[in-house]
C-alpha cells in the first residue's frame, strides 16, 4: 500500500538534483524521538530503543523510522563503516567502485535483515568497512576527516541508484520506510548491542517518504534525530553554502549535521557554544549577563546567526563522545530527560522512558534552550 | 539648469512680497504654452471659501493671491506643483488639487509627459530637474513577492506573549570566533572589528543639511537616538549643535567632501563613502546657491549663496584600489573605531562592484536603487538610470555569499521602501538593514510634488527659507519619526512571528520565507525565489 508513494533512490535524486538548488522543496514533518546513554559504555540491548520508540506510535505515520547506534562494530572499530542503500545490485557495484577508487575495503557484505509483514520494497543494503588509502590519487591536501566526507558527498551524488547513509567508525544508522518498530524488527536490531542509542519515528507530511529520507542523519560518526520543522532553514541552507556544504535531502535535520560538522570539528567550538549557536540566550538576556559573558554572546549572536536554528524543534545527537538533547529557546516541541544510575534518556515522550525505566532516580524536562549534554566517561 | 516652475533667487523676493506684486487680475496677455499646459486645476469650492487667505499664505509658488478688486482670493493653476499644502490646511476644505484634466489627442508613444517637456525644453533650453526617486512605471519587485506565514506542522510566535527580536548589528564578522571556557563562564578570544547597534534593522538615510533643513536634522539626530538607530548626515557635513547625537549619527563623506575634517569624521558611529546615489547614479550633489544660507555655509565651509556641486566621481577615486586608500585613511584618521560603508548606486554590474567594495576593506555595502530619492537630479537621469533595489540586493547577496565573502560587510539596501513589509522582503532576500528617506520624509509630511530643488518646500522640508522651514517643529517631526519606526518595528514582529521565526537573524537571506507571483523564470533565477505554488 505505502510501496505505490515510495520513492527509490534514483527517483530521489533526480528529483533532487534535476532542479536549481533554490528550487528544492522542503520537507516538513511531526515526529517522535528516543535516546539512551550509558555513562561507563555498558553495551544496552537494541531491544530497549525499539520498545521504548514503539510506544510513540502516534507520533510517526509509516513513513519513516530509524535508528542510530555506537559501539557496534567493535572489532573493526578503526574502520570507517559506511551503511548504503541501493535500488538495485547494479547501483551497489558502481558504488563500490567508486568507493574503492578512494579507500581500502576491508570487509564488504549485506547488512542482516529479516522478511517482516510490512517493510516492503526494501533497496539493497549493504555495509562497507574501509580505511583510507595510503596513496591517495586526489584529495591529498584534505584532512581524514574532510577526505571521508568528500567521497561521501561524490557518492551521493554520482551514482543515481545509490545512498551512503552511515559512515562512522565503531556505529551505524539504520533506517527506512516504515513504522520504527518495523524498521528495528527487520534490521535485527535485538541483535546489536550499543553504549548509546538513538531513534525516530516520522510523520512527514508533504513529500514522499523514501528510505534515505528517515533519521537519524549522519556524517562521520554524528547522528542526528530530528522532531520539528526549522523554519530558519532557508538561510542555514545558504549559510552552510557559503562552506561548501550541498543540502540534497530536502529535510530541514540535514542542516543540523552540516552545522555541527562546521561549528565542532571545523570551527573548534565546544558542543555548549554550538548548542548556544543553534538556540542562542535572548537579548534581554544577554543584557543582563557580567560584561565578559555579555561580549561573549554577543559575538556569538552578530557571528552565528545565520547558524541559528529557529522555529520548534527537539534534536538529540550523538557522537563517540556522548549524547546532547537540545530544545529551541522558546520550547515548542517537547523532550523529557531522565536519570537511571549510569543510564540516561532523553525522549519526546515521558512513557516512552518509563516503558524501558519504569522507576528513573530522576525525571525532568529541560528548559527552553538549554542543552542537556551527557559525556561519556573516557 | 532649467526648472519647471521658478528656481532663482529673485523669485524667492517675489513670494515674500507677493501680495505687492498680485494685486490685480492675471495678465491677460501672451503666455507661453508651457504655462498653459500645466499639470494640475485649484478648484475652489466659493460656497465653501471665506476668504480667510490661509492658502495665499500656505502657497510657496505664489499659486493663491488676493484680488483687490474682487475682493476675494483667486488662485492661478498653471502655477501649482500639486503639493497639497493649500488643500491640507483650508479650514473650510474649500480646495481640491486635481490632474489638469486637459487632454492631448491619445498617442501611446507621445504621452504628454515627452510633449510637455519638449515645450519646456524649446522655450527655455537647459537640463530638466526632478526631485525624489524614479516614478516611472517600472516593475516594482516587492509588489511580486508574497511571505510565508505558519500554519500546523510549525506553530506561529505571538510577538505580544513572546519575545521578538530585530536588534541588528552592523559591520564586518570574523569567519569563526573562539571562545575560553572555564568554571561555566565563557570568555571570548576573538577580537572583533567595530560595529554599529541598531535597535530596529532601519535606518535614516542620508539626506544632506541643505537639502532639507535644519529643523529635520535635529528631528532625524532625535529620533535616531530615542529609537536605538542611526541616521545618516548625507554629504553636508554635521551642524556643531549635533555632535551631541554623534553615536546615533553615520558621518558621511561624499565626492564634495563638504563639511569634512577630522572632528567630522571622529564625530560619528560609522563613517559612510558615498561613490554614488540611487537617484542619479554617475553624477554629483547639487545643492542650490538658494538653499546656501549661514548655516548651511558654516556646516559646509562654503559661501554663503554659492552652488554646491560635488564632482561626479571621487577626485581621489579613479579605480578599487584607490577607493581601498580612501577606506583605509578613514579607518586610519579614526583610529579604527568605526565601520566604514561605502554606498553605490545600483548599476547594471553592482555585484561585481560590491564584491570589490567588500574586497577593497568596506565593513558595510550600501546599496540604493533606482527609486532611491534625491533633492535634486536631471529627470532623465533620475528616470532611465540605473536598476531597482529588489534586483541589485539579490545579486549582491548571493555574489558574496558565492565569493565567501558575505561575513566581511553588512549590507545595507536603500531606494523606494514604502512599508514594514519591503523591509521583511528586503532582509528575507539578504540585507541587514535598510535605509529609509522618502518614508522619512512623508512622515512629516512630504506630498512627493516632486519639486525639492526649488528650494521652496511648502511643507518646510526641502526648504532653508525661515518662514517656510518654520513649519516643521523638531519635536513634532521627531515624535512622526519615532512613530514611524516604532509601528514598523511592531509590524515586522507579527510578521516573522507569523513565518514561526522570533529573531530577525534567521529571515536574513531566508528566501524560502519569499514567494514570487508574476516573474519570468529568469526573474526568479536572479532572485533565487521560488513561484508561488512551489
Amino acid at each position: 500500500m505505502l510501496g505505490s508513494r515510495v520513492f527509490s533512490i534514483r527517483e530521489y535524486k533526480e528529483k533532487v538534483f534535476g532542479q536549481k538548488d533554490y528550487m528544492r522543496e522542503k520537507d516538513i514533518s511531526g515526529c517522535g524521538l528516543f535516546g539512551v546513554i550509558n555513562k561507563e559504555k555498558k553495551l544496552i540491548s537494541g531491544s530497549v530503543p525499539v520498545t521504548a520508540i514503539a510506544v510513540q506510535h502516534d507520533r510517526g505515520n509509516g513513513l519513516g523510522g530509524g535508528f542510530a547506534a555506537y559501539g557496534i562494530y567493535p572489532e573493526l572499530s578503526d574502520k570507517y563503516a559506511l551503511h548504503l542503500m541501493c535500488d538495485d545490485k547494479d547501483a551497489l557495484s558502481c558504488a563500490e567502485e567508486l568507493i574503492k577508487k578512494y579507500f581500502d575495503v576491508h570487509l564488504s557484505e549485506p547488512i542482516p535483515t529479516r522478511s517482516t509483514v510490512n517493510i516492503i520494497n526494501a533497496p539493497v543494503l549493504w555495509r562497507i568497512f574501509v580505511t583510507i588509502k595510503e596513496n591517495r590519487s586526489t584529495w591529498s591536501n584534505l584532512d581524514d576527516y574532510d577526505y571521508v566526507v568528500a567521497v561521501v558527498m561524490l557518492v551521493n551524488k554520482q551514482i543515481p541508484g545509490a545512498y551512503i547513509f552511515s559512515s562512522g567508525k565503531n556505529m551505524g544508522a539504520f533506517k527506512g520506510v516504515g513504522f520504527p518498530e518495523e524498521i528495528g524488527e527487520f534490521f535485527k536490531l535485538d541483535e546489536y548491542k550499543a553504549y548509546i542509542w538513538t531513534a525516530h519515528n516520522r510523520f512527514p507530511t508533504n513529500t514522499p517518504g523514501w528510505w534515505g529520507g528517515a533519521h537519524p542523519f549522519c556524517l562521520l560518526d554524528w547522528s542526528i534525530v530530528h522532531n520539528g520543522e526549522i523554519s530558519s532553514y532557508g538561510i542555514n541552507k545558504r549559510y552552510l553554502a557559503e562552506h561548501n556544504y550541498e543540502c540534497t535531502l530536502m529535510t530541514d535535520t540535514e542542516v543540523v549535521a552540516y552545522l555541527l560538522d562546521l561549528f565542532i570539528r571545523k570551527h573548534g567550538l565546544s558542543k555548549k557554544m554550538t548548542c548556544k549557536i543553534f538556540a542562542p540566550p535572548f537579548w534581554d538576556e544577554i543584557d543582563r549577563m557580567e560584561e565578559e559573558e555579555k561580549q561573549a554572546y554577543t559575538a556569538l549572536r552578530m557571528v552565528y546567526g545565520s547558524g541559528m536554528l529557529n522555529g520548534p524543534f527537539a534534536i538529540l545527537f550523538a557522537n563517540h563522545e556522548g549524547l546532547v538533547g537540545l530544545n529551541d529557546r522558546i520550547k515548542l516541541r517537547p523532550l523529557i530527560v531522565a536519570e537511571k544510575d549510569h543510564d540516561v534518556f532523553m525522549a519526546s515522550e515521558d512513557c516512552s522512558i518509563r516503558s524501558v525505566c519504569p522507576d528513573p532516580d530522576k525525571l525532568w524536562a529541560p528548559k527552553a534552550g538549554e542543552p542537556v549534554i551527557i559525556e561519556l566517561k573516557p | 539648469m532649467l526648472d519647471c516652475g521658478l528656481v532663482k533667487s529673485k523669485c524667492r523676493k517675489k513670494f515674500l512680497k507677493s501680495k505687492y506684486i498680485y494685486t490685480g487680475v492675471r495678465a491677460l496677455l501672451y503666455q507661453s504654452i508651457v504655462q498653459n499646459y500645466h499639470d494640475f486645476v485649484v478648484e475652489r469650492n466659493l460656497d465653501l471659501c471665506i476668504n480667510c487667505r490661509v492658502c495665499e499664505r500656505q502657497c510657496s509658488y505664489l499659486v493663491h493671491y488676493w484680488d483687490e478688486n474682487r475682493q476675494r482670493v483667486m488662485h492661478d493653476s498653471s502655477k501649482c506643483v500639486g503639493c497639497h499644502r493649500c488643500e491640507a490646511l483650508c479650514p473650510t476644505g474649500a480646495i481640491v488639487i486635481k490632474r489638469n484634466p486637459s487632454q492631448f489627442r491619445e498617442n501611446s508613444h507621445w504621452k504628454p509627459w515627452f510633449l510637455k517637456n519638449v515645450y519646456k525644453q524649446a522655450e527655455q533650453g537647459g537640463v530638466l530637474l526632478s526631485g525624489m526617486g524614479n516614478p516611472q512605471p517600472y516593475p516594482i519587485y516587492w509588489d511580486h513577492l508574497l511571505l510565508d506565514a505558519s500554519q500546523v506542522t510549525n506553530p506561529s510566535i505571538d510577538p505580544l506573549r513572546e519575545p521578538m527580536e530585530l536588534r541588528t548589528y552592523l559591520g564586518s564578522k570574523p569567519d569563526a570566533l573562539e571562545f575560553v571556557e572555564r568554571d561555566n563562564k565563557v570568555n571570548l578570544k576573538t577580537k572583533l572589528s567595530p560595529q554599529i547597534k541598531l535597535n530596529y534593522p532601519i535606518m535614516f538615510s542620508a539626506m544632506s543639511y541643505g537639502s532639507i533643513n535644519f529643523n529635520l536634522h535635529i528631528a532625524m539626530a532625535k529620533a535616531a537616538t530615542e529609537l536605538g538607530i542611526v541616521y545618516n548626515t548625507g554629504e553636508g557635513g554635521l551642524h556643531p549643535d549635533l555632535y551631541k547625537y554623534g553615536p546615533n549619527t553615520i558621518i558621511q563623506v561624499a565626492s564634495g567632501r563638504f563639511g569634512v575634517h577630522k572632528d567630522y569624521l571622529n564625530a560619528g558611529c560609522g563613517i559612510e563613502i558615498k561613490i554614488g546615489q540611487g537617484a542619479k547614479p554617475g553624477i554629483g550633489g547639487h545643492l542650490p546657491g538658494e538653499k546656501v544660507d549661514a548655516g548651511v555655509s558654516l556646516t559646509r565651509m562654503i559661501p554663503i549663496g554659492s552652488d554646491a556641486l560635488s564632482p561626479a566621481p571621487h577626485h581621489d577615486i579613479y579605480s578599487i584600489e584607490d577607493l581601498r586608500q580612501l577606506i583605509y585613511a578613514l579607518k586610519e584618521a579614526t583610529e579604527y573605531r568605526v565601520p566604514v560603508s561605502v554606498k553605490i548606486a545600483a548599476v547594471h554590474n553592482a555585484a561585481a562592484i560590491a564584491s570589490g567594495i567588500v574586497r577593497a576593506g568596506a565593513d558595510i555595502v550600501a546599496i540604493d536603487g533606482f527609486r532611491g530619492g534625491t533633492g535634486a537630479a536631471p529627470t532623465m537621469i533620475r528616470d532611465n538610470v540605473g536598476i531597482p533595489a529588489e534586483l541589485a540586493l539579490a545579486a549582491i547577496d548571493q555574489r558574496l555569499r558565492d565569493e565567501g565573502v558575505r561575513n566581511k560587510a553588512s549590507i545595507v539596501i536603500a531606494g523606494g521602501i514604502r512599508c514594514s513589509a519591503d523591509v521583511v522582503k528586503a532582509i528575507a532576500l539578504g540585507a541587514d538593514a535598510v535605509y529609509i528617506g522618502s518614508a522619512v520624509l512623508v512622515a512629516v509630511g512630504c506630498t512627493m510634488c516632486q519639486r525639492c530643488y526649488t528650494g521652496k518646500c511648502p511643507w518646510g522640508i526641502a526648504t532653508n527659507v525661515p518662514a517656510l522651514a518654520r513649519r516643521q517643529n523638531p519635536e513634532i517631526a521627531k515624535r512622526k519619526l519615532v512613530n514611524l519606526v516604532r509601528s514598523w518595528g511592531h509590524e515586522i514582529e507579527e510578521m516573522l512571528g507569523g513565518m514561526g521565526l522570533n529573531s530577525i537573524e534567521s529571515l536574513r537571506g531566508n528566501r524560502e520565507k519569499l514567494r514570487a507571483v508574476g516573474l519570468s523564470e529568469i526573474e526568479l533565477d536572479i532572485l533565487k525565489i521560488k513561484p508561488a505554488g512551489r
